[in-house]
């Protein structure tokens, strides 16, 4: 039986900091960051956003799209490095606030980046089980940088939610094939109590993220027998531009397969959000019998891989939402160094 | 304090804007009420508000209250949804200088503040400027 | 139902009273005004109290008032109606002076409020409006006044100079009141220039933090001619309840509680509003005071502004309002507003006003309003 995204959606904040306003405070060189890195400017979320609230509108969205009705969802699953609870569930609220309550096994998950796609993986596969008629994957994240660090320049907000379903005729994407390449890799982490995530600097880098990503979508690729050529379209993980602009030059893409997704410039990197948000921007575009590659990476560490076909319902479902895109594109509010530590909790008032 | 049942009380009202609509006349009450203050029925059927109205009045808060001194200034509304119920919300990812009455907003779901440094979040509607 | 009296007044010079707790400020205008009234004993006490217990910690004020006056186990009864509290105790003083179940009633109104900090005291006078469908979403008083100041502003162009006008005008009477908390002179210009509070309003178009309590004493008019004492006489008491969350109101630019209860009071005291001689009234911001002179029928819907900008309700215009200075000069202890304005009512009609007598006063109205018009109390005297 054949299952995939019946609906998908979006949620990108609208205020930015530039990273010319981050290098300015920390002295930094804002063209390294710029050219090496691949980052001019990133999202960040208001002190009334959360990864709750973000991934509320991405379900929200993803319901425009899915016109289902939402007492039919079964599963809902959230990925997230920022769960504004350590204990209590992020997918209770989302769950009552698009109306698929009670009958619904819900679950915050925890994997660096690659929460949001686990929860994709693991929804889609209790719909391929035919244990629920439909199931949401969600990855969102208001992820935080330590002051100064390389990190601050990245780490972004903003989610996207995917509905699975198996009925034929409401599928926009048929999932064809799915990998996961995992190992014990201590490249990034936050313990118990800390505020701010560390990460082994040089070391995310070859042995982490490149080897998780290249192997995982070489043997996605592989167990498809597919290669780059067959592809319309391919989503990385994005903690930048640079890195999934280079892993995807790598496997031998091209620019114009990898660019629809490639939000990371932009938007900055987004964690559990950032390649299901890519997925969901080319999802916005793509045509008919296209194909996408996607690789999720978490550190720790692991990637998903997810071989997507589209299929005709694509082009009646596009129209329904607000596209990623757009929404990256909706009249940024650029913020100061210090309203931006505002924002993020840096800074409190002292009465508060 | 609003402490967690007074909050998860209106869960209805601030995660899916539930209202009631009186069986009678038709006047929607948001909360839902008992009785119809217009024509006395007590039979109502349950509705969802309209979730995009225009700003009939504003404000920015400048002094803010116990609880919301980190977000301020911040604008506050009364909004008049397209189903001609009234509410008041705060209005957010906007300009303060160029709120004005008529414009068009949205619901959109978010955090509202929270309990302290280890209670509760408080979750509900605000508003966002359509364009 | 007996004709009532009001024979005593007393209040405390209200401010920041540091050194003062709440039940030493009660106890000096509660016995200053039975002292003022010659009695030698009060039936019953009532006391109007908004939130006692989030500004000092403190309920069950009947008891433990009426204990500190010293004069017996009397029926010592709080009430509450947030801004309005002080005008619904004297309300129910005078219900039970006309009913003939008490003689002599001391009605009261207090509040404490500066032993908590800006943002509690703020966060305690919301709760005056919807909790869970206003204060949840982070709305202040002068909030939601300055809201109804934008639908107003549209609705006629009232103006941002008319709203400063009233504040400048109750600074000026406030400086001929030597209880008021503020003695100074404040021009529009000086209001318009304020540190912004809630859009358009800034701290001069608001009513102050205050330290404060007042007191009054009714009896039956028969008593009052016995004793040989000055009384005025109260011809009339409305009291009113709109809708508790502002939105929603048919109008966000008018007061229909006032409005309902004036004309209830008019017809009471058979007078119209063009025999007032003057008013006390609400003016808990700029804006509230040009709603409220609307509300009494003063002034058409839409020329509330314009009548203050022009004088009319200035000391010596037409219809002179808040000769006392007002709540914005003489200070707003919430629970014991209602009650001050009865007080100024008194001095005006039996002609102890000193530089801010009004001539040859007749009838005097008192307007006292909680939340945004939610509660609303009017009571009319009449000179002996």
């Amino acid at each position: 039986m054949d299952v995939g995204i019946v609906g998908w959606g979006a949620y990108v904040p609208r205020h930015r900091i530039k990273v010319e306003e981050i290098a300015k405070v920390w002295g930094s060189d804002a063209e390294a960051y710029k050219k090496g890195l691949m980052l001019r400017e990133k999202s960040v979320p208001t002190p009334d956003q959360d990864t709750i609230t973000i991934s509320v509108e991405a379900a929200r969205n993803a319901l425009r799209r899915a016109k289902i009705d939402p007492q039919k969802i079964g599963a809902l699953y959230i990925g997230s490095e920022s769960h504004p609870y350590a204990v209590k569930p992020s997918g209770t609220v989302v769950a009552e606030a698009i109306g698929a309550f009670p009958s619904i096994h819900v679950a915050d998950f925890e994997f660096a980046c690659k929460a949001g796609s686990e929860g994709m993986f693991v929804a889609l596969s209790l719909v391929k089980a035919g244990q629920v008629e439909y199931a949401m994957g969600i990855g969102a994240d208001t992820s935080q940088g330590a002051p100064g660090d390389a990190l601050e320049f990245s780490a972004a907000a903003g989610g996207a939610a995917f509905l699975f379903g198996g009925k034929p005729e409401e599928i926009a994407a048929v999932c064809e094939h799915t990998y996961s390449f995992t190992t014990d890799t201590p490249d990034f982490w936050r313990r118990e109590y800390q505020f701010y995530p560390r990460h082994a600097g040089r070391f995310t880098g070859e042995p982490a993220y490149f080897k998780h990503v290249l192997s995982c979508a070489k043997r996605t690729m592989e167990i498809a027998n597919l290669t780059p050529k067959d592809f319309q379209w391919a989503v990385f993980h994005q903690p930048n531009g640079k890195f999934p602009a280079r892993a995807a030059t790598e496997l031998g893409f091209q620019k114009s397969q990898w660019e629809q997704g490639w939000l990371a410039p932009t938007l900055g990197n987004t964690y559990s959000g950032a390649s299901p948000m890519g997925l969901s921007a080319i999802l916005d575009v793509a045509k008919p019998g296209d194909r996408i590659l996607m690789v999720s990476y978490g550190s720790g560490a692991g990637s998903d891989g997810f071989v997507w076909r589209v299929t005709d319902q694509v082009t009646k479902l596009q129209p329904l939402a607000r596209h990623t895109r757009a929404q990256l594109e909706d009249r940024p509010i650029y913020l100061d160094y210090g309203t931006y530590a505002k924002f993020r909790g840096k800074i409190h008032k002292v009465t508060e | 304090m609003l402490g967690p049942a007074r909050y998860w009380r209106e869960v209805p009202q601030r995660y899916r804007y539930e209202a009631a609509k009186c069986a009678k006349c038709g006047k929607v009450f948001f909360p839902p009420r008992l009785v119809c203050n217009k024509c006395h029925s007590k039979e109502f059927t349950q509705t969802t508000l309209a979730q995009t109205g225009s700003i009939e009045t504003f404000t920015v808060i400048r002094v803010a209250p116990t609880g919301f001194g980190d977000e301020a200034p911040y604008a506050v509304g009364i909004i008049k949804l397209d189903d001609g119920v009234r509410i008041t919300a705060q209005i957010t990812d906007c300009e303060l200088d160029k709120l004005d009455i008529g414009q068009k907003v949205r619901l959109e779901f978010r955090r509202l503040g929270k309990e302290g440094e280890s209670g509760i979040l408080r979750y509900g509607y605000k508003f966002v400027p359509v364009a | 139902m007996r004709d009532v009296a009001v024979i005593g007044v007393g209040m405390n010079h209200w401010g920041e009273l540091w050194e003062k707790s709440l039940r030493n400020l009660w106890t000096e205008a509660a016995l200053e005004a039975v002292e003022h009234a010659g009695v030698d004993r009060v039936d019953a006490m009532t006391v109007g109290c908004m939130s006692s217990g989030l500004f000092v910690g403190q309920e069950h004020l009947g008891a433990m008032l009426a204990d500190q006056l010293g004069m017996g186990p009397i029926p010592g009864t709080r009430v509450e109606s947030a801004c309005a509290s002080g005008g619904l105790a004297f309300r129910q003083a005078y219900l039970a002076v006309a009913s003939g179940v008490s003689d002599i009633v001391l009605a009261t109104g207090v509040e404490k409020m500066t032993d908590v900090d800006g943002g509690a005291a703020t966060y305690a006078l919301s709760a005056a409006a919807d909790q869970e469908y206003e204060g949840y979403h982070g709305i202040t008083f002068p909030g939601l006044y300055a809201m109804m100041a934008r639908a107003h502003m549209k609705a006629f162009g009232t103006t941002r100079r008319q709203l400063a006008c009233v504040a400048a005008k109750n600074h000026d009477n406030g400086l001929l009141n030597p209880l008021a908390q503020y003695q100074m002179k404040v021009t529009p210009e000086g209001v318009m220039a304020s540190v912004p509070v809630a859009d358009p309003l800034g701290v001069l178009d608001c009513s102050p933090i205050t330290d404060g309590a007042a007191a009054v004493v009714l009896v039956p008019v028969e008593l009052a001619k016995k004793m040989g004492r000055p009384y005025i006489r109260v011809a009339a008491s409305a009291q009113t309840t709109d809708t508790l969350a502002l939105h929603d109101r048919e109008e966000l630019h008018s007061l229909a509680g006032t409005a309902k209860a004036a004309a209830m009071a008019y017809k009471e005291a058979g007078i119209g509003p063009k025999d007032l001689s003057f008013a006390e009234v609400h003016d808990c911001f700029t804006i509230a005071e040009i709603m409220v002179t609307e509300g009494l029928g003063l002034f058409e819907k839409g020329k509330g502004g314009p009548a203050a900008e022009a004088g009319v309700t200035a000391l010596g215009g037409k219809i002179p309002i808040n000769t006392s200075g007002g709540l914005k000069s003489k200070g707003h202890p919430v629970g014991a507003t209602g009650i001050a304005q009865v007080r100024e009512v008194f001095l005006q009609l039996t002609g102890q006003a000193d530089k801010r007598q009004v001539k040859n006063p007749r009838w005097g109205l008192t307007q006292n309003m909680g939340g945004t018009g939610a509660s609303t109390l009017i009571h009319i005297f009449e000179r002996a």
